[in-house]
């Protein structure tokens, strides 16, 4: 097995007596896609807060390639490598679907012009080539906010993937997205990760799209990681299949 | 472009009026300061945040360059702007530090706090202001010359024209930049700009900076063309004033702010002229109709019609 990008040692977080996150260990290797699954206040979206530094645990580490990231910011974690997507899009709604991608490009250099164009302190053919990749290319002069949300969530993710990142974590990619359009979506997604051989993790209610997505899958209840292997072995759990995914059979 | 060809030829047209008529030079070069205090509010604005005390700056500026006049006379007019701008921008750069931890209303009214506080003990340290009265500024030398009045008021005019043009194709290039672009990005969305690996507190304190030396620079010549200074030049009234320009003429482009300082001028004008007892109903009026009218001012009105127009013949 490959090295782990990410581990996280006994971390714990509550909220007065609720506890979000409860003595989690747990370890992403690079190269997996893991699917997060888990009702909601399960507490999938707190530990990726914790992750990506937004909140910061109550004990326990986080280390991001080796590096202790506990203590560190949203903005220091992204510069490490890690990319962050949302279950509702964060988006600059008032630039255009390249200007977005062209300040995330222009955000990974770290410095920003002061007199340069935009479009021009920037590689073209990359914000083109990531624009083609999530199947935006003719968006591209839209602005963002107008988009509807099947491509605000392509866009929020193609936004994440211009730092390229080691990892990408993406939470709810298809919520808001009609059913018959999620599989296209993250079909997507993934050529797109795949391609920039991107290590991704991401919270997903429906059973289908984890099956078919996902190579690992981690079940989260209370605060906790209830189960964590193959899609095949954690979606036929017992436990699993009656807390988390609803089956009143078993 | 358009608009650049538009600015330059009401530049040569306002330094003809200034030759022809010598009366008009003093309003031209008091407009384009009031043009370019309100590019610098502008900045920013574009980011979501309206300062209401942002007219300190200018003040400080201003008395900046009577304190080192008083001090130093036979300093030329041109340093006594290059030296009370830098001070004035280093106050911005330090009190800018503070001022990006907030936003919104709280953005607006801890600048509005701050100038309250600068007004205040420029009125009541009488002894070293000259309280309410303010302090006179003798007409310096400007770039070595030794002028009368109406030489000076030329080269003042033509100088602030000069600068207006730079600073308004500074503003242009800023704010199609990558840090003007993060900037008004920051309106939007914060959060993404923060997962981006960017500093929302330092994308806003550049623009703050900038927007600081635009304001300095207008304080500083509205205080030579004056030649006094006193405390109501960084009054909430004034800081008012250079966001009504702004709403008036627009922030999308560095042309809005001139426009907008040339139509309050007029209408400050005619009011005064035609409805003395109530000239702020006339401005009031003006400000509810553009807002109804054009919520992105009277260049953004045109900008989206020149957009329009473009895009129908696509």
């Amino acid at each position: 097995m490959s090295e782990p990008i990410l581990i996280a040692k006994d971390v714990c977080l509550s909220f007065g007596g609720v506890f979000a996150a409860d003595h989690i260990h747990f370890e992403l290797h690079e190269g997996e896609r893991l699917a997060v699954i888990g009702q909601n206040g399960a507490g999938k979206t707190t530990f990726i807060n914790i992750c990506t530094g937004y909140l910061k645990p109550d004990a326990g580490q986080i280390l991001f390639n080796g590096k202790d990231i506990t203590a560190k910011t949203p903005r220091d974690i992204v510069r490490l490598g890690m990319g962050r997507s949302f279950q509702l899009p964060q988006l600059f709604v008032d630039h255009s679907v390249q200007q977005c991608l062209e300040i995330a490009a222009a955000a990974r250099s770290g410095k920003l012009s002061w007199l340069t164009p935009l479009s021009q302190s920037v590689s073209h053919s990359e914000v083109l080539e990531t624009m083609e990749l999530v199947g935006l290319r003719d968006k591209a002069g839209e602005l963002s906010g107008s988009l509807p949300e099947g491509h605000k969530k392509l866009l929020d993710v193609a936004m994440a993937l211009m730092l390229q990142p080691k990892l990408i974590i993406m939470d709810e990619p298809t919520s808001g997205v009609s059913s018959e359009d999620k599989h296209g979506l993250m079909a997507l997604i993934m050529q797109a990760l795949d391609e920039r051989k991107v290590t991704s993790w991401f919270v997903e209610h429906d059973v289908d799209i984890v099956s078919k997505y996902a190579t690992r899958v981690a079940a989260w209840i209370s605060g906790q990681i209830a189960a964590d292997g193959a899609p095949s072995d954690v979606l036929s759990n017992p436990q699993i299949k009656k807390e988390v995914l609803g089956d009143m059979t078993c | 472009m358009r608009f650049g060809l538009i600015s330059l030829v009401l530049a040569a047209a306002m330094m003809a009026i200034g030759v022809l008529f010598p009366w008009m030079k003093t309003i031209g070069i008091l407009g384009l300061c009031y043009g370019l205090a309100a590019l610098g509010v502008s900045l920013p604005a574009r980011s979501g945040q309206v300062s209401f005390g942002h007219a300190m700056f200018a003040c400080v500026a201003a008395y900046a360059v009577a304190f080192t006049a008083k001090a130093f006379p036979q300093l030329d007019g041109l340093m006594l702007i290059v030296w009370s701008v830098g001070l004035s921008t280093a106050f911005c750069a330090v009190l800018g530090l503070f001022m990006v931890r907030y936003r919104g209303i709280f953005f607006g009214m801890l600048n509005l706090a701050v100038s309250m506080v600068i007004v205040a003990l420029l009125g009541k340290l009488y002894s070293l202001t000259g309280g309410t009265d303010g302090i006179r500024v003798d007409r310096p030398t400007f770039f070595g010359f030794v002028t009368e009045r109406n030489e000076f008021e030329t080269l003042l005019l033509g100088f602030t024209l000069l600068v207006s043009m730079g600073c308004g194709w500074f503003y242009q290039r800023f704010i199609h930049s990558a840090s003007g672009e993060a900037l008004s990005g920051l309106k939007t969305n914060e959060t993404r700009l923060e997962y981006l690996g960017l500093s929302a507190h330092k994308v806003l304190w550049v623009g703050y900076v900038i927007s600081g030396v635009f304001l300095s620079l207008s304080g500083a010549i509205f205080a030579l063309a004056q030649g006094l200074v006193t405390p109501d030049m960084g009054s909430w009234m004034r800081s008012g004033e250079f966001v009504f320009i702004m709403i008036l003429g627009g922030a999308s482009h560095a042309l809005g702010a001139f426009v907008g300082a040339g139509i309050f001028e007029v209408v400050k004008l005619a009011a005064s002229a035609y409805m003395a007892g109530v000239w702020q109903l006339l401005l009031g009026v003006t400000l509810l109709v553009v807002i109804v009218v054009a919520p992105d001012g009277i260049i953004g009105a045109l900008e989206k019609k020149k957009e329009n127009k473009q895009g129908e013949q696509a």
